[in-house]
């Protein structure tokens, strides 16, 4: 029998996902900065130049304690609890939810979540199966791993599953993958992060996209065939000419991130999840036994 | 070159804009999106104020009241495809002469704004730290209910840089890159 974390443990989870909804707002991550700044230097519409140099702008106030964007989206928290000791995942769950309405109604920003059919807002941020919460559990850890990423409705309105057919092969994963980002255009806010989940079940492949928009910009999978698929896209999408804001040049993404599962025999689906320029998230591990908190940009 | 434009926009001043051509706004700015249109347009509610010959942005802001006063805390831009099917009624009804959103707008707007003498006018989308700034002040909020897509009546100074995306000769922009990508498609999905 596994001892028990500390009752703090719970305020603490509290205030971990509170700070990190506030900070992914406020914070744009370094490896996207880079991104952007590398864009920059290759880019040949002048536009688009001015265009990433105001995003730059846009972020470094940021730092100064400004909301970046005004949509502070729908609050998404991805978990990984090390079963090191025993965490009772109910509370964990009402404490980020509780962290979400203070986040809000403390900074204060606006409320974007409604009724789906009312369109009532509660005006904190929750409703109905909202934070997203994912859990997922790390064997033997003696730390809990979350990651919160607020989704803004211009790029997730961009969001595609398509059940492709085996005999659809790669090719067919390419063709689904381009005409889903030139579908998106301008309206997602390039330039992109694009996610892509590949196999599993539907629901799995949605996700995986999501998960795929997580990691850092400029990392590759660790597969090295999934890294070339990635970098190839990556080479084709920027050839499509849509640019910043839709608004023309060769920086239509700053990269290509793949996720994947195996998948039923007669099943090949792909999943295209489209992130923003921001590439808003914010990590945390809560370690039990200290409750001391590490923050980073990824997990 | 920026075209430095000051509110009211005469129908001349936006007739003399051309796709491509950078600008800012400076004056009063009306701010709307989803809700607003809909309890406008489908609920048939007379809007509070006078629009008519007004700017309109796509938003839906973060702010906070002091008092009987509404602060900015953050004041940016949505996508306006959304707001496509109420456009060409606000031009018939109201004049309206620029509208300012992101992502673009579809043939049948390009077409009412040429009709009517309008722009529309790319922010660029998600840089609203930058935007919330240039806002002076939240003069009025009507339509309280719709919190927080009411309608909102800011002063700005300087707000851009805005891109003149769709003109009032029906020149589009997004349209025109759109269709351009879809060209390389075939090529791109080859080997």
């Amino acid at each position: 029998m596994v001892s028990s974390v500390t009752e703090n443990f719970y305020d603490v989870v509290e205030n971990v996902a509170r700070e990190a909804y506030v900070m992914s707002l406020k914070d744009i991550p370094p490896d996207v900065r880079k991104a952007l700044s590398a864009a920059i230097g290759a880019e040949r519409e002048e536009r688009a130049v001015q265009i990433m140099r105001t995003m730059l702008d846009a972020a470094e106030l940021g730092d100064t304690g400004m909301i970046v964007c005004q949509d502070t989206g729908i609050p998404i928290y991805w978990l990984r609890i090390g079963t090191a000791r025993y965490v009772d995942g109910s509370r964990v769950g009402a404490a980020i939810e509780e962290g979400v309405r203070r986040a809000t109604l403390e900074t204060p920003f606006r409320s974007s979540i409604v009724h789906p059919v009312s369109r009532l807002n509660r005006q904190d941020s929750t409703g109905e199966g909202i934070p997203v919460i994912h859990f997922d559990f790390a064997a033997g850890a003696d730390y809990l791993d979350l990651l919160m990423m607020p989704k803004g409705s211009g790029s997730e309105n961009w969001s595609f599953l398509k059940m492709l057919l085996p005999a659809d092969g790669e090719p067919g994963i390419r063709r689904f993958i381009l005409e889903c980002v030139v579908a998106a255009g301008g309206k997602a806010c390039p330039p992109l992060v694009v996610g892509v989940g590949l196999g599993g079940s539907s629901d799995q492949c949605v996700a995986l996209a999501k998960q795929a928009t997580a990691r850092p910009v400029g990392q590759r999978h660790p597969d090295a065939k999934v890294a070339a698929f990635e970098m190839d896209m990556l080479a084709r999408i920027n050839q499509l000419g849509i640019g910043p804001q839709g608004l023309g040049g060769d920086t239509t993404a700053l990269d290509v991130h793949v996720e994947r599962a195996w998948t039923h025999n007669s099943m090949n689906p792909v999943a295209v999840n489209m992130q923003c320029w921001r590439g808003e998230r914010r990590a945390a591990r809560i370690h039990y036994s200290d409750l001391g908190v590490d923050w980073s940009y990824s997990w | 070159m920026v075209i430095r434009l000051t509110t009211p926009l005469s129908e001349e001043a936006v007739r003399e804009l051309s796709a491509g051509d950078q600008v800012t706004i400076s004056g009063t700015v009306w701010g709307l999106r989803d809700a607003t249109l809909i309890y406008w347009h489908d609920g048939g509610h007379d809007f509070p104020a006078d629009l008519s010959g007004g700017v309109l942005l796509h938003t839906q802001p973060n702010a906070r009241k002091d008092g009987e006063r509404w602060v900015p805390v953050c004041v940016g831009t949505t996508t306006s495809q959304r707001m496509d099917r109420f456009t060409r009624p606000l031009l018939e009804r109201l004049g309206i002469r620029a509208i300012l959103g992101k992502g673009g707008m579809s043939a049948d707007t390009a077409a009412a704004m040429a009709e009517h003498g309008c722009v529309y006018l790319a922010v660029i989308g998600g840089a609203a730290s930058l935007e919330t700034l240039q806002i002076e002040e939240i003069e009025e909020v009507y339509w309280e209910h719709l919190l927080p897509e009411c309608l909102w009546r800011f002063r700005v100074r300087d707000l851009g840089p805005l891109f003149v995306a769709i003109d009032a000769h029906g020149r589009n922009l997004h349209e025109d890159i759109a269709s351009r990508s879809r060209e390389h498609l075939a090529r791109l999905i080859a080997g």
